[in-house]
């Protein structure tokens, strides 16, 4: 099956929501947002903590509630959605191949195209842990999509390493839910997450904030029974002498993010080697005429606010694009 | 009279806030806020040094719908010293679908007179 | 109770035991495949180069010999009609040194006294334009046309299903722990009480090859754990190298190799180190810089930071020197298949074939199973062509669904994996099967979702998936 539209956006999350909305306020008609998941809104929708939409709304609102607040002014347009689709990939005159269960693999043709797949976690392989690998080992962010989308906990003794802000958020949540938090550690001397959630997601709960501090091995056969951690210096090296074995049952990794380029690097989009994600020019325009990046795709943010403020302007680029190669 | 220093959690920004307050009839007052850069920190910094409170988000049994959990959030902030008093509730709970976001989920969650509303559909 | 007898119980699902009950399964005879683990492929099988070896490096004259060379030629055989991941990418054994170069020359004369086809020593030049990365310093290689990578899981998964499709009986967490006699059948208890007899036990038991042994009265040999550790670097440095690259032997092994892998990564490993814990699979970071160190010798250009995920096997040492196969002099009703050290994986197939033949040779009378057929197809949805992918979209809608989105891999192909005979059963399973959660975010994303569809096809609450069975559960068993 073959499709053409004028702008073509890769991801429902809040970028490619908001991108979306702001290419159709700017004329743009003919505009498909693609979807993996079932429902759009992206990973906003597992974040059921509040803290979202201060800067845009002027109220404090969930991840739910801000991504619906998004979905209802899109479902207010007349811009397309395909969910429970998949990208497989883009080619640099912006053929995007998808597919899905009803359509099969669906080849469309877009005027432009919007990058705004978000990001993913780093995991235990690539901080390269010794030791063995039992089941319990989880990134907060799956962990937070079975605690808040499957009702499921990954365990009840649980131990964080690394402090971005979704592991400290992920503390609060799991302490909620009845499990102990013996502590967070933080290789670097300072946390990665925001204050604010240092405060009520570990202070309000007594969990302990340990810095320059890793894990430096994994212990337990088939689920995980401990960790041993130890102080770092200041290359990050640990520090002989200062191990200490800490009982856990469940280990969460918050360890940092990054943004998802795969199918922007088959499209030959250059990639910034610091930020992992595509070197744009003024306007989100990444080095390919005509596709454009958003949201943690681009760069990986601290609020969800700035990325709804970044993603109108690209959908505004993008927008602009169009009309200049149709004018 | 007391100073104490508040990190403000209402946004990312994170200003640290001083409160002097003091035990005026028996009663917990604040006299002066200081460096908050906005009025909603000012309300935040006062009620930390007198009754703290935190909005709590959590999810319910959800019944007959697309997900098996429906997210929730007190209407308003609730007493810090009764969130798990409320996540005893809100554990117990167990809703039909459809629902629609801002639904009252639980009136008057552990007697605080906040209500759990529905933060999503479902 | 009713014991059920079999003529043969395999003790073992890892590539010999597979491979034997694979053989066995063309015979009417009554065979079981006992496993002590959830899943078959849990042992040496699951963890290592995945090298299908030309057969070069054994002395000739040794079982080892024979039946890697002659394990080689099934593999490139049987791999598209059992469809068994596996491309015959060529092995380098590359000199650095005056030392080196003798070796490769000695390599060179074993190989062709083991009757390895498509040897070639290479030039210094040959060698850099076929392999650009590889160290400034390099002499010339060995290069080995029969060698190649495959799936090490699959080279069990594979014969094991076939297997249990052509009538063998695959029993799981039977891990054997007591035997007693029962006139001619030997009983096998297994720690949760379970019972089963056979005539003949065929000992593939690996690193726990000794213990099976001992119980039968067999301490004729003593198995030894080396455990080797390895890394697997993302799939965008899959170029770095083309050919399996080893540095000569040394003598805990065939050194350490940068290779691609079947699915296009790199792997580098292993490290070789005896330890006294036969389950001891911890990597170690004394072991991953060995390996990196060692790597670099190759591949000067080889990192840690393209790292996507590092592990440990264990490979089963018998101290003989050579492939240890055959009846037990203790016990008649034994059958030992033991010390299967490299290149035991290339020699699965070859070890099936020889167990039975020396079965035969025993007075066995095997007749065959007129039924046996070892066709097996696996949807490999990402490979197939837009036209093949629609038609199997519109037979079943699931290969539609992508799930693991780094490897490209559908709910589909994950339902299959499990519903498949000798199928996935655990998070690990699956992930070894089809790839879900191999790729670079490691399960991150597909991980709660694979769970479910476990849950789904197996008939379980979501909460009783496991990571690789016993009790390497995922979740709490309670609902919030």
């Amino acid at each position: 099956m073959k499709m053409n539209v004028d702008v073509a956006v890769i991801g429902g999350g809040p970028a490619g929501l908001a991108a979306a909305i702001e290419c159709r306020k700017n004329g743009v008609e003919n505009i498909l947002v693609i979807e993996r998941d079932r429902q759009l809104g992206g990973i906003l929708n597992q974040c059921i903590h509040p803290g979202f939409g201060l800067h845009v709304f002027g109220e404090e609102l969930t991840g739910p509630e801000y991504a619906q607040r998004y979905i209802n002014m899109l479902s207010e347009t007349d811009v397309k959605t395909l969910t429970d689709t998949m990208v497989l990939s883009l080619s640099p005159d912006r053929v995007i191949r998808a597919v899905n269960t009803t359509l099969g693999v669906v080849e469309i043709h877009a005027k432009a195209v919007i990058l705004a797949m978000g990001c993913r976690e780093r995991t235990r392989g690539m901080l390269r842990i010794p030791g063995t690998r039992p089941s319990g080992i989880y990134t907060a962010g799956t962990a937070q999509r079975l605690v808040n989308i499957e009702g499921l906990m990954p365990g009840k003794n649980t131990v964080i390493l690394g402090s971005g802000d979704i592991g400290l958020i992920m503390a609060r949540r799991m302490t909620l839910e009845g499990a102990k938090v013996s502590g967070v550690y933080e290789i670097m001397p300072k946390s990665g997450g925001l204050k604010r959630n240092i405060v009520q997601c570990l202070n309000d709960f007594g969990i302990p904030l340990h810095l320059s501090r890793t894990a430096v091995e994994i212990h337990g056969r088939e689920r995980i029974e401990g960790i041993t951690v130890a102080s770092v210096d200041e290359n990050l090296a640990p520090i002989k002498g200062t191990e200490e074995y800490v009982e856990c049952d469940t280990l969460l990794l918050s360890v940092g993010l990054i943004p998802e380029n795969e199918l922007s690097r088959g499209a030959g989009i250059l990639i910034d080697p610091k930020t992992k994600g595509p070197v744009c020019e003024t306007g989100f325009e990444t080095s390919v005429p005509g596709i454009f990046a958003c949201g943690n795709v681009f760069k990986v943010y601290d609020l969800v606010d700035n990325v709804t403020k970044d993603s109108v302007l690209a959908g505004k680029s993008a927008a602009e694009y169009v009309k200049n190669k149709t004018a | 009279m007391q100073t104490t220093k508040v990190t403000c959690v209402i946004c990312p920004v994170g200003c640290t806030i001083e409160v002097d307050h003091e035990k005026i009839d028996g009663k917990e007052t604040v006299i002066e806020v200081r460096n908050n850069k906005c009025p909603r920190g000012y309300k935040y910094a006062s009620a930390e040094v007198i009754n703290p409170e935190r909005v709590l988000t959590s999810t319910v049994r959800l019944v007959g719908g697309s997900a098996a959990r429906l997210s929730v959030k007190s209407e308003r902030p609730v007493p810090k010293t009764s969130l798990f008093d409320c996540m005893k509730e809100i554990r117990k709970t167990s809703v039909a679908s459809p629902v629609k976001m801002g639904d009252v989920i639980i009136e008057n969650v552990a007697g605080t007179g906040v209500n759990i509303v529905a933060t999503h559909n479902g | 109770m009713n014991i059920t007898q079999f003529d043969f119980a395999v003790i073992g699902a890892g590539v010999s035991g597979s491979w034997i009950a694979y053989e066995l399964s063309k015979y009417t005879a009554k065979t079981c495949l006992i496993e002590k683990e959830n899943d078959v492929a849990m042992g040496a099988t699951k963890a290592n180069s995945a090298i299908i070896h030309a057969g070069y490096d054994p002395v000739p004259g040794t079982l080892m010999a024979k039946l890697n060379v002659r394990g080689n030629e099934l593999v490139r055989a049987l791999h598209k009609k059992m469809d068994i991941p596996f491309r015959q990418i060529g092995s380098f054994v590359i000199a650095l040194t005056d030392e080196d170069e003798i070796k490769i020359r000695e390599l060179y004369e074993r190989g062709l006294k083991n009757g390895v086809e498509g040897l070639r020593i290479l030039t210094k030049e040959e060698t850099l334009s076929l392999e650009p990365n590889l160290s400034p310093e390099v002499r010339g290689a060995l290069f080995a046309e029969t060698a190649g990578v495959c799936s090490s899981f699959e080279m069990s998964c594979a014969p094991a299903e076939v297997a249990e499709n052509n009538g063998v009986e695959l029993i799981r967490n039977f891990s054997v722990t007591g035997i007693s006699r029962d006139g001619e059948y030997s009983v096998l208890v297994s720690s949760d009480g379970r019972k089963i007899s056979a005539r003949t036990v065929i000992n593939a038991a690996g690193v726990h090859a000794d213990e099976i042994a001992a119980l039968f009265g067999d301490t004729s040999f003593k198995m030894t754990a080396r455990r080797g550790e390895y890394s697997i670097l993302d799939n965008s440095c899959g170029n770095l190298v083309h050919h399996v690259i080893f540095q000569p032997p040394v003598k805990y092994g065939k050194g350490i190799l940068v290779s691609q892998t079947v699915d296009g990564n790199i792997i580098v490993g292993p490290t070789a180190e005896n330890i006294d814990d036969k389950e001891d699979k911890a990597t170690t970071t004394e072991g991953q810089k060995t390996a990196f160190d060692g790597a670099r010798r190759s591949v000067p250009s080889v990192s840690e930071r393209d790292v996507i995920t590092s592990f440990s096997g264990i490979r089963p040492i018998g101290g003989k020197g050579d492939f240890i196969i055959g009846f037990s002099d203790a016990d008649k009703n034994l059958f030992n298949v033991a010390g299967i050290e490299s290149p035991g994986l290339t020699a699965g197939p070859a070890i099936g074939e020889y167990v039975v033949e020396k079965i035969a040779e025993n007075g066995f009378v095997f007749n065959k199973n007129p039924d046996f057929d070892n066709t097996r197809k696996v949807i490999r949805f990402k490979d197939l062509s837009d036209d093949d992918k629609n038609a199997i979209i519109a037979e079943n809608p699931l290969y539609g669904r992508v799930i693991c989105r780094c490897e490209t891999v559908t709910e589909g192909e994950i339902a299959d994996s499990i519903n498949r005979g000798a199928g996935a059963r655990d998070m690990d399973g699956v992930k070894r099967r089809v790839r879900a959660g191999m790729g670079r975010c490691q399960g991150g994303f597909c991980g709660p979702k694979v769970m479910e569809i476990l849950a789904r096809e197996l008939k379980i609450p979501m909460s009783e998936v496991t990571k690789f069975g016993g009790c390497s559960r995922m979740t709490e068993k309670e609902e919030i």
